[in-house]
């Protein structure tokens, strides 16, 4: 190995990189046993009457190679069994968070909002130097606190549809059986939007996060924090 | 060196895992995989039915106005299935319970009669409003009389072998009715004449139509999708 100017630091706990790729695993299952599932009544809305709402996807059939679970129950089964590990990890996650009050670093507030602008201008070559930074920019902790709350709109959504009468508030929260099925199938796509930009961004902005990712070892440009 | 193969490695495992699982994809897991999810199924069902399941709680009930234009209705025989007129239907309720009973639709249509319209949940996942009309299942229960070993309730039907077994909290929810009568009309073959299972608290597949046997059981009675794969208890 040759000797590197940049320090090693530590950056993620062991819970941390666990859940991360579990969840990834997990949640490449729940979308594929999703879209299976969607097969079945490929529309949103009643019978007869579809719901005012853009889906490019109306009446389409997903590829096989995206589909997980070989027909509608197998697809089902999967989704249902997925479901036990994706809440869990994910609890596992926040409660980590929270134990260690590592949300602060996290959470996205309101005074986050200027300098995430910076940001967006530095990744545009809008601006030249890149702006100062802890453990995460702005920016970054506004793509982490959309994700932790796009996942519980997804768990939340799904309990709506999975149990639309034992569950009717939460079905009414999101505007009812229909609605809380399009919210779910949105947030596929917004799921997948978030792993193109931060495959991205760990590829093209800060390649050494991706080993820290695994490892728990930083060494990279942004070292500050730990 | 030896930590730069462990980071390969760890990294292969890491594209490997989804990779195994897309690769996976269109095909139902095997005979391993496929037990598995049983099993996650029946601990689902047990949720459902011990936890997210309360025999009070009452589906919505809508305006007769809010009903959908159209009711997709479904059998698993080639042909519809419609009654022999020759042979006198009647509906026989037995099993467990103290006075097995052969209803007849006149008889049925003298017990204590429910009509409401509430939302449809196909399991495919769309949905559709309708009136149904029909004796409450509970009445039925009340005349032949359970016994203390009765825990579930089987449905037989003369569509082929489709069949349904329920819990009997669900069964016996004030919402689930035995159904001879299809937005204010008599129910026609193609929802499943002269009788049907109803109710807003459970998928379609679970509603059992074309009736010709009501069986309070002690073992879990399973079902024709039920068998097949589909989640057995279907409670929504």
């Amino acid at each position: 190995m040759t000797a590197s100017p940049l320090p090693r630091v530590r950056r993620h706990h062991a819970l941390v990189r666990l859940t991360h790729w579990l969840n990834a695993i997990v949640l490449t299952g729940m979308i594929a046993s999703g879209l299976q599932i969607y097969g079945a009544f490929r529309h949103f809305g009643t019978t007869m009457t579809r719901l005012p709402v853009p889906n490019p996807f109306d009446g389409y059939t997903f590829p096989e190679a995206v589909r997980l679970g070989g027909w509608l129950a197998g697809g089902l089964n999967w989704h249902f069994a997925l479901a036990w590990p994706l809440v869990i990890t994910g609890l596992t996650y926040l409660g980590f968070l929270i134990a260690t009050g590592q949300w602060r670093e996290l959470l996205f507030r309101p005074g986050d909002v200027r300098p995430a602008i910076e940001m967006q201008l530095y990744y545009l070559r809008l601006r030249k130097e890149h702006p100062p930074q802890g453990k995460h920019n702005a920016l970054q902790k506004g793509a982490y606190t959309f994700i932790v709350a796009l996942g519980a709109i997804s768990v939340l959504s799904g309990f709506a549809i999975y149990k639309p009468v034992q569950l009717h508030w939460l079905t009414s929260l999101f505007g009812g059986f229909e609605l809380a099925r399009y919210w779910h199938f949105v947030a596929v796509w917004l799921f997948i939007a978030f792993t193109l930009v931060h495959v991205s961004a760990v590829l093209l902005a800060d390649r050494a996060s991706l080993p820290s990712m695994i490892t728990g070892w930083y060494r990279g440009r942004f070292p500050s924090h730990d | 060196m030896t930590s730069l193969d462990r980071r390969d490695f760890l990294r292969l495992g890491i594209v490997a895992g989804p990779a195994a699982l897309v690769a996976g994809c269109g095909w139902d897991g095997g005979p391993l995989v496929k037990s598995k999810l049983a099993t996650m199924s029946r601990l689902n069902d047990w949720v459902g039915e011990n936890i997210l399941q309360s025999s009070k709680r009452l589906a919505k009930v809508y305006q007769v106005s809010a009903r959908s234009t159209a009711m997709p209705a479904y059998h698993i025989s080639r042909e519809m299935p419609t009654l022999d007129v020759a042979k006198p239907w009647a509906l026989q309720v037995g099993g467990e319970v103290k006075a097995p009973a052969a209803l007849t639709l006149e008889m049925l249509q003298q017990l204590p009669r429910v009509t409401y319209t509430v939302k449809h949940h196909c399991v495919e996942g769309w949905t559709a409003v309708a009136t149904w009309t029909g004796v409450p299942f509970s009445a039925v229960a009340a005349l032949v009389q359970p016994t203390d070993r009765a825990r579930y309730a089987r449905f037989d039907s003369f569509d082929s072998d489709y069949y349904n077994g329920w819990d009997l909290a669900s069964a016996m929810h004030p919402q689930t009715i035995l159904a001879y009568a299809f937005n204010d009309r008599a129910l026609m073959p193609d929802h499943g004449a002269p009788l049907r299972l109803y109710s807003p608290i459970k998928l379609g597949y679970k509603l059992t139509k074309y009736l010709t046997r009501v069986t309070f059981t002690s073992s879990r009675p399973g079902g024709y999708w039920e068998d097949q794969g589909y989640p057995w208890l279907g409670g929504i």
